[in-house]
């Protein structure tokens, strides 16, 4: 359906159990003058939940956004470093954004669904990603199962995504984002705007896309990310000299190992509550 | 918080309504507003009797057939305004073919980064200034820069493609052509003005959200963002119909006042205000009846126009 910018999976991952699907290296990113991120490196398995924590202004949403390069909107930003999908450089001089998120698909903070019917916000992507008409009913049908929301939704296909609660709109956003089979679903803090009954829907339908998706998420919330991820990496707000301050990765591993017996002192302090 | 904290003084006193110079102030306001409401729809009702009053006596002596027939003959005091209501429509049909895929994409050109901020803004204000060149300056324009300037392309029509009915007369300076150019000039700062606000007041999400479901600039920008700016720029269009239908000035400089209705929109015309205007002067109590009448029908015009814009936007909006 699309054409090969990216290439097919490749064999030179390090990683001995579970294959890599993204990976950032030494990744750094500035908008104009300001570094919100310094020196990532970290490797994304394949089909795992991973959890980026930290307190506010420490780059997990920058970086998150550097997978699919939706920080090239903000001018003057620079992405320095290497961020590979597959083993292929996006940041690469053949690489096409829209290539990109279309393989990588990403979900907002605020529910974001667009000012058409149910069905048009579900249809509109699978259109220009090249799905044929005739199967359109099918995608819809599917994609709102996959986000748990077809039994509420079935009736009203044609009434404005607009009309939708906050909880709703936002599992129509996870459907229309899983209706182009992404491999990767990256999510920045998909429950934050959400009631405790809508948030959880949202957790275990997280849980469930696994089997098919590789998901990042960004959560400002601690039991959310012991709820729902695989693995965890915390990262930290610091000021350097000249009060500037910048995000770095401070801890990254299995999301029991970062709760329960961290190695750094900050993710400590941090996950029991003491800053942040 | 703090408004608890600076209203604690008044603690001790009562529930009850409080006259205060706050309140007066607040009351006053709002009879000022409703006054201000219901006084501009009043106005509006006033002109509408007031013309139709006057118009009485032209309206019991032609009726409908004023509609319909096209001779303007005050030594006789036969009237219709069949030509002129052609003419308004063409010359405004002809503006909004121009004027809406022009500005249209203007306004989008200027909504999105293309330019840098600093050339944007500029632009977007030269545009804004065109609405406030006097009508009677962008007439004398028309009359001594346009026309002369439009001549051989005129020509070049005429010659080559004169057996199109569109182009079918030898070509004059002053013509509906002419007019519709003028007016679309004169309506595209409305139309650009009022779409690039309402695209600008999209969300960010919007945008955002479409390209990361790897949709392209320009698919976020057809699919997304200007059909969720339909209602401001259909409000813009019609705004600009109306200025377009209405605008008199200009069309009495530039329409020809020939009292003809013809296929070729190279030949003089005349429109309702364009009438209005050129005869007013020196019409006897007969001829002022016949064009309130006209003007009367002017006003219906534009309100079906406004009528129908507004059920093309609510129609729209079902889906928002």
């Amino acid at each position: 359906m699309n054409s090969d910018t990216i290439n097919t999976p490749n064999s030179t991952s390090s990683n001995t159990t579970q294959e890599a699907i993204l990976r950032a290296e030494n990744v750094s990113v500035t908008y104009g003058s300001f570094q919100a991120l310094r020196g990532v490196t970290l490797d994304i398995p394949k089909n795992q939940v991973v959890a980026f924590i930290g307190p506010s202004g420490c780059g997990k949403s920058t970086l998150i956004r550097c997978f699919n390069r939706l920080n090239d909107l903000i001018p003057g930003t620079k992405v320095g470093g290497k961020v590979t999908y597959q083993g292929v450089d996006i940041y690469g001089d053949k690489v096409d954004p829209v290539q990109v998120r279309r393989r990588i698909g990403m979900v907002f903070q605020k529910p974001n669904p667009f000012p058409k019917s149910i069905y048009d916000n579900i249809a509109f992507g699978a259109k220009i990603n090249g799905y044929k008409k005739s199967e359109m009913d099918e995608i819809v049908e599917r994609s709102l199962r996959q986000a748990a929301l077809w039994e509420e939704v079935k009736d009203k296909l044609k009434e404005s995504g607009l009309s939708l609660s906050g909880g709703q709109q936002q599992r129509l956003c996870i459907a229309r984002t899983v209706a182009i089979e992404p491999d990767v679903v990256l999510m920045d803090e998909p429950a934050s705007a959400l009631d405790p009954i809508s948030t959880r829907k949202v957790e275990e339908l997280i849980q469930e896309l696994k089997e098919n998706y590789t998901i990042v998420i960004v959560t400002h919330n601690m039991q959310q990310a012991t709820r729902v991820a695989d693995l965890t990496a915390f990262f930290n707000a610091e000021a350097e000299e000249g009060g500037k301050r910048f995000g770095y990765l401070v801890e990254y591993n299995k999301t029991e190992a970062i709760f329960n017996n961290p190695k750094e002192e900050y993710t400590r302090q941090y996950v029991s509550g003491r800053f942040g | 918080m703090s408004s608890l904290a600076e209203h604690s003084p008044r603690k001790g006193q009562s529930l009850e309504k409080q006259v205060d110079t706050v309140r007066v102030f607040d009351q006053s306001f709002y009879w000022l507003a409703v006054i201000g409401a219901i006084g501009i729809g009043g106005v509006l009702l006033w002109i509408a009797v007031q013309i139709g009053l006057s118009a009485l006596p032209a309206i019991q002596s032609y009726g409908v057939d004023f509609l319909t027939t096209t001779t303007w003959d005050p030594v006789r005091n036969i009237y219709g305004v069949l030509p002129q209501i052609y003419g308004t429509l063409i010359s405004a049909a002809i503006a909004l073919v121009i004027a809406i895929p022009v500005g249209i994409g203007v306004a989008v050109f200027l909504s999105e980064n293309f330019l840098p901020n600093a050339v944007r803004t500029p632009i977007a204000l030269a545009i804004e200034l065109i609405a406030a060149v006097p009508s009677v300056v962008i007439g004398l324009w028309g009359i001594y820069v346009l026309i002369p300037f439009l001549r051989p392309f005129y020509n070049f029509l005429y010659e080559n493609f004169g057996w199109i009915p569109l182009f079918s007369t030898p070509p004059r300076g002053n013509s509906l052509l002419t007019l519709g150019l003028v007016l679309s000039v004169m309506i595209l700062p409305t139309i650009i003005a009022i779409s690039r606000g309402s695209l600008i007041a999209l969300p960010r999400d919007l945008r955002q959200g479409a390209l990361a479901l790897g949709a392209t600039r320009w698919e976020t920008i057809l699919r997304v963002l200007i059909p969720a700016a339909f209602s401001g720029i259909v409000g813009s269009i019609m705004l600009a119909l109306g200025r377009a239908m209405g605008e008199t000035m200009v069309a009495a400089m530039l329409v020809g006042n020939s009292n003809q209705i013809t296929p070729s929109l190279l030949a003089p015309g005349a429109t309702i205000a364009s009438l209005i205007a050129s005869q007013f002067g020196e019409a006897g109590r007969e001829q002022v009846a016949a064009l309130l009448y006209a003007g009367l029908i002017l006003m219906i015009l534009t309100l079906i126009v406004n009528i129908l814009a507004e059920i093309i936007i609510q129609k729209f909006q079902n889906v928002e």
